[in-house]
């Protein structure tokens, strides 16, 4: 564990099925995330990346391993327990972006406050705050239904960074979104991790989130196979191409 | 942001919203009808022994109700009663059923009561003709306005035969309603015994005031010890006693009050199943909500919300629709009654059966697992 992550994953092991269906989806990753970088997580389909990050944002329990979250060991908690740590430390955003649709764009920002206990002005100014972070000032008011898939993504990474977590976990985030779409969703996480010195990991297989990553972490059959570090001094959208990354794990 | 996902939840499928609403809503008049007939029953019931002036009723032993207590107590237990320490007075009452003979022809049932206005022991509540002093006209007789048809005569001045004499409407009352569906009838205490062809000495029920300062148990106890023939009891125990002659032994309230838990179920299983199919449409959001770090219980306040929302409407509107037949009932010859208190219990009943219809969509998403957030 570095002495700046703020989530450490040490040796996670998580079995799916029982019996003759017993699937190890994770074996025995080893992970930390810092603040202030951007994480790819890639593999391809059915390689644990999404069951590993639901392990990182405490939403399964790892069958071994521990995890730590802010130097807090998540071992032996409850399921309400583990939801607080998701209300202190962690944002989600999704593939499918999982908005509430009877809810507006400001709405769907604010229930994210409002879970966690922040009421009132204080929610709705910050709701507002957020979205005119992510572009969406304008949109406050519109309906899931009445935005577009970029859009509402963006207000997806909105609720995700409301409640200032330091983590902010991310599911194929530009899988529904067009190139133009993706490429604004990646560098707005990639702007939220180095400006606000958060950690995102995002589990994807879209080759056009390379240029914004800091970091790739390469899954493949429920074990990381490799991890690469974007060199010094090369600015995020520029470099697309894996070959050019210096490799730091074999 | 509970309230707001809650209303949106529901609003969002208009038509399942409707079912819901249709389902507390007759949920609610039938349990308000059931209760109103019930009350509309006691009141009726009741009504002559709330407003006599007594604090103890003495009746014949085993007397079941105030139209069916004989006429059989005598002077002799009213002097007992007399001489009892504490009792201020005693006041003799003659009610029995008898025949009442119309003019065009033709006979059906009345309740005569016979007491003497001066004795302010029980005289009819709400004259809407005629006077005291006119019931005690010879003959006068004075009936409730609501029965005129019923008892084949048209209003003052009118005659007919009540058991064994002439009797001619020299007074009407509005609202006294009889139960029985015997209408009562009013006169004085002797021209009663007359006309039922019994003693002068004989009356159903001896009314008892006690003197100021008085113990009533202690009373009740010293005339049960005196009376050895008949029953003491307070307007309570007697109204109790009536009650349960008309509304249980018969049958007719176990009836309502049975209409009234049946109405209340059907409406909660009406509630039950929208709210869990609500829920299950919902349960995506819900699993969102789980993974956002939500606690259960934020979730369930959700779904408690959506049920005390549904509760509310459906109340406002079933007891605006209970109202209105209370309104159209108020003429008949078994008015609803509705009360404040009625009306509280309504309310608390109609969140008690959303609260309980909500268990079963509480269960539903307690077993919700965010992870499925990751699979849509």
């Amino acid at each position: 564990m570095t002495t700046s992550s703020v989530l450490h994953a040490e040796n996670v092991v998580k079995e799916l099925g029982s019996g003759a269906g017993l699937v190890v989806a994770v074996k025995g990753v080893t992970l930390d995330l810092v603040p202030g970088e951007l994480t790819l997580l890639m593999g391809p389909s059915g390689s644990g990346k999404t069951t590993l990050l639901s392990i990182l944002g405490c939403i399964m329990k790892p069958t071994s391993g521990t995890i730590r979250i802010a130097d807090q060991s998540l071992d032996g908690l409850s399921a309400e327990e583990l939801a607080k740590i998701r209300r202190d430390h962690i944002g989600f955003i999704f593939q499918s972006y999982n908005l509430f649709p009877t809810l507006n764009a400001l709405e769907n920002v604010r229930i994210a406050l409002d879970v966690r206990g922040v009421k009132g002005f204080a929610a709705t100014s910050r709701s507002e705050e957020v979205l005119r972070e992510v572009g969406l000032g304008h949109r406050l008011t519109n309906y899931p239904g009445n935005l577009s898939g970029g859009e509402q993504q963006r207000v997806a990474v909105a609720r995700a960074i409301a409640s200032s977590p330091s983590i902010v976990l991310a599911d194929e985030p530009t899988a529904a979104l067009d190139s133009e779409n993706g490429h604004a969703v990646m560098s707005l996480l990639s702007r939220i991790a180095k400006e606000q010195s958060r950690s995102v990991l995002a589990v994807t297989h879209d080759p056009r989130t390379l240029g914004y990553a800091d970091r790739v972490v390469r899954i493949e059959d429920g074990r990381i196979v490799g991890e690469e570090r974007r060199p010094e001094g090369i600015n995020a959208p520029e470099i697309t191409d894996l070959t050019k990354r210096r490799k730091l794990h074999a | 942001m509970i309230f707001t996902l809650a209303l949106r939840n529901l609003l969002h499928d208009r038509v399942r919203l409707a079912v819901t609403l249709i389902g507390i809503l007759f949920s609610i008049v039938l349990v308000a009808v059931q209760l109103g007939l019930y009350l509309g029953s006691s009141e009726m019931i009741t009504a002559n022994i709330a407003r006599s002036n007594a604090d103890l009723f003495i009746t014949t032993y085993g007397a079941k109700s105030f139209e069916d207590g004989g006429v059989l107590l005598t002077d002799r237990e009213r002097h007992q009663a007399l001489a009892t320490p504490g009792v201020e007075s005693v006041v003799p009452l003659v009610v029995s059923f008898a025949e009442w003979r119309k003019p065009s022809g033709g006979s059906s049932r009345v309740v005569l009561v016979g007491s003497d206005a001066e004795d302010r022991g029980l005289i009819p509540w709400s004259l809407v003709e005629g006077t005291l002093d006119d019931i005690k006209a010879p003959d006068a007789i004075a009936i409730d306005r609501s029965y005129l048809g019923e008892l084949g005569v048209s209003g003052i001045g009118d005659s007919a035969q009540a058991a064994n004499g002439r009797v001619k409407i020299r007074a009407l009352t509005e609202g006294i309603r009889s139960f029985t569906q015997s209408p009562y009838a009013y006169t004085t205490l002797n021209r009663a015994r007359q006309l039922l062809g019994v003693p002068e000495d004989r009356s159903t029920f001896l009314l008892v005031k006690l003197a100021p300062g008085a113990d009533m148990a202690k009373v009740q106890a010293d005339l049960a010890g005196r009376l050895e023939s008949a029953d003491v009891l307070t307007k309570d125990e007697f109204e109790s006693r009536s009650l349960l002659q008309w509304l249980f032994r018969t049958g007719a309230g176990l009836a309502l009050i049975g209409g009234a838990i049946l109405g209340s179920l059907v409406g909660t299983v009406i509630v039950a199943q929208t709210l869990y199919s609500s829920t299950k449409d919902h349960i995506h959001e819900f699993a969102t909500l789980r993974a956002l770090g939500s606690s259960k219980s934020y979730i369930h306040k959700v779904i408690l919300a959506q049920a005390g929302l549904s509760a509310v409407i459906g109340y406002v509107l079933g007891m605006a629709i209970a109202l209105l037949v209370l309104y159209a009932s108020r003429n008949s010859s078994l008015p609803l009654v509705m009360t404040p208190g009625l009306a509280f219990w309504l309310f608390a009943l109609t969140l008690f059966m959303c609260s309980i219809s909500a268990l079963s969509a509480i269960v539903k998403v307690t077993k919700i697992d965010p992870a499925t957030v990751f699979s849509r």
